[in-house]
């Protein structure tokens, strides 16, 4: 599987979005899983963006996206700050307006769209995230 | 993403176009700001043709509606909201914080 390397800046969002439809597409995903899968990656890439590569100028995401079977698998790879996404706390989706958080959203949902997150970080070698879901 | 406004006497109405991701949520958050600091504080939301929003979107409505609420001066409502916008919205826990209405004479009628 060709690797493809984006720019880590949010206009990349789109070519990211429409990676991962086309792959899914191809590999038989319904209309709705198809959202799902663009929305669990879009998010996954915007913390990268935000969160790892917060205040570095020209960083990469390393990206690859292929069928396996009828599972879908999507990495990104980054050699920014170390980012756990199980260590972030569940944000609480039935508090109140005043008390609802505004961070942690982006992971939650990646954790619901998906059906398998996880997440290495090595010191020389960087970030890598794996997402999984397979086709229903 | 292409935002359009149109001021009523009870409310504004803003039409949302597109997609609204991390790269196009900050113009996004700027325009429902802008109304805030006009002292607008109805605000109806019409998403017939929003294609797509993120988490970064979600978070735009959330701060709005928490500025538009405060001291019970208005409200942020949704209007037409798309299937799989919707789906997600319910996933985050935020239909419960937004009134939806099926058209904008109803929405903005509700003001």
């Amino acid at each position: 599987m060709p690797k493809i390397t984006f720019p880590a800046n949010f206009e990349v969002l789109d070519e990211i979005r429409d990676l991962v439809a086309q792959t899914a597409y191809e590999g038989g995903f319904t209309e709705k899983a198809i959202y799902s899968l663009q929305l669990a990656a879009d998010e996954a890439a915007s913390n990268i963006i935000e969160h790892a590569y917060e205040g570095v100028t020209n960083a990469a995401i390393e990206m690859t996206c292929e069928m396996r079977g009828d599972v879908i698998f999507i990495t990104m790879h980054d050699t920014g700050r170390s980012f756990d996404p199980s260590k972030v706390k569940q944000p609480d989706i039935h508090a109140d307006l005043s008390n609802r958080q505004i961070g942690g959203l982006g992971i939650y949902l990646m954790r619901k769209l998906m059906d398998e997150v996880s997440y290495e970080s090595n010191s020389i070698t960087g970030n890598k995230l794996t997402m999984t879901k397979r086709r229903g | 993403m292409e935002i359009t406004t149109q001021e009523f006497k009870h409310c504004d109405l803003f039409k949302v176009k597109g997609r609204v991701d991390s790269a196009t949520a900050p113009d996004f958050s700027s325009a429902l700001e802008k109304a805030n600091n006009d002292g607008h504080y109805k605000i109806v939301i019409d998403m017939s043709e929003l294609e797509y929003m993120s988490s970064a979107g979600f978070r735009a409505l959330l701060a709005s509606q928490r500025n538009c609420k405060h001291l019970g001066r208005g409200e942020l409502v949704l209007v037409s909201v798309p299937k799989r916008i919707q789906e997600a919205l319910e996933l985050a826990g935020f239909t419960e914080l937004f009134k939806t209405f099926d058209n904008t004479v109803a929405a903005v009628g509700s003001f």
